[in-house]
């Protein structure tokens, strides 16, 4: 049945974030036209009213344009899609940061771990 | 839009409603969950007018119901009550004969859709076809309340996946409100806009989906169990 949701963040929120990272992975082109509201609907097993909410916020978010009578697309703008993918840059960050912080890291920590990691993943593959 | 207005219903020996007074909005999918005996079918029935209060009024756009307003319900029962003898076209004609509202080439699509042989009879469909079936007599009835009392129950995943991707395709949520009571709540949450917690009788409460997620980040049964630790 549809996909899995996490039961503490709105849908149309999850949507949001799911379309947006689809669009910066390269899923979804630029200019490329979404599925209408009730495909969405279907696909996702999601309310309809839930899909309409999902596309306003990202129109709101300058992500998609609705042209009228023809559908709602991924925007041309392609600074509109970079600073979308700065911004998840540092979504992710965030998230990772306050986890850390609740497990005691420090920054240096942090930077440290980092730093070793990105290291040796690089020794691996060579 | 449907209104209760201090509706209570006695049976004989039970208390089914007591006092409920309530405004549906309409334009969306809703879900109303209790536990069993809680009176989700009373309250469906009424607004299917099958069933009058005992005091109170029930209204559909401030018309009382009865069997009048029911042209404008469609209302799928818990129960098979079709004609075994008759193949599903059949079914679906002589449905077209009952209800003025009836659209057979909607029906047609739902069931095509649905992968359901038109040719079988009744009788011999699985459990899961004949819930198929069912859906596609309701959807196809150009009426604004859809009821579903227990849609879902007995049949397996992939049943209950197409009949909930065949109420997305052929809803139109512009001029239609349906109200679904499951069990199976869980599985069709996001499909369900907002939610009606009935208890004893009793409407505890009428919320946005969204918002139990986002202000009580629970599911729909997880915050239900908590109005009902609430209340008793």
């Amino acid at each position: 049945m549809g996909e899995e949701f996490n039961p503490s963040k709105p849908i149309y929120l999850q949507l949001v974030d799911r379309i947006s990272w689809e669009i910066i992975k390269g899923e979804r082109k630029t200019g490329e036209k979404l599925p209408s509201v009730r495909e969405m609907a279907i696909q996702s097993g999601v309310n309809p009213n839930t899909v309409s909410r999902t596309y306003n916020e990202l129109e709101r978010m300058e992500i998609v344009e609705t042209k009228r009578g023809q559908g709602t697309f991924v925007t041309e703008q392609k600074e509109k899609l970079i600073q979308l993918r700065e911004q998840l840059k540092i979504n992710h960050i965030q998230n990772f940061i306050e986890e850390m912080k609740q497990m005691g890291f420090s920054s240096e920590d942090m930077i440290d771990g980092i730093r070793t990691y990105v290291t040796n993943e690089k020794e691996n593959q060579s | 839009m449907i209104t209760f207005e201090n509706v209570s219903k006695r049976y004989l020996t039970k208390q089914a409603l007591t006092d409920v007074s309530i405004s549906i909005p309409t334009g969306k999918i809703i879900g109303l969950v209790g536990s069993n005996g809680s009176g989700k079918s009373t309250f469906m029935k009424m607004i299917a007018g099958l069933v009058s209060p005992s005091k109170g009024n029930v209204m559909i756009d401030q018309e009382l119901t009865s069997r009048r307003t029911a042209n404008k319900v469609a209302y799928l029962s818990e129960l098979d009550a079709y004609y075994s003898f008759f193949s599903v076209k059949e079914t679906i004609h002589f449905f077209a004969t009952q209800f003025q509202d009836f659209d057979i080439e909607k029906a047609h699509e739902i069931i095509d859709f649905m992968e359901v042989d038109i040719n079988q009879k009744v009788k011999h469909l699985s459990k899961g076809n004949r819930g198929r079936l069912k859906i596609a007599l309701t959807l196809a009835r150009e009426v604004p309340i859809i009821l579903m009392d227990e849609p879902l129950s007995g049949l397996d995943p992939m049943v209950r996946d197409s009949i909930v991707k065949g109420l997305l395709s052929f809803i139109d949520l512009e001029k239609q409100t349906v109200i679904i009571t499951t069990h199976e709540v869980t599985e069709i949450e996001p499909l369900l806009e907002m939610v009606i917690a009935i208890r004893n009788g009793k409407v505890l409460a009428l919320e946005d989906v969204e918002t139990i997620r986002e202000r009580d980040r629970m599911r729909i049964v997880d915050w239900l169990k908590k109005l009902y630790l609430e209340e008793a």
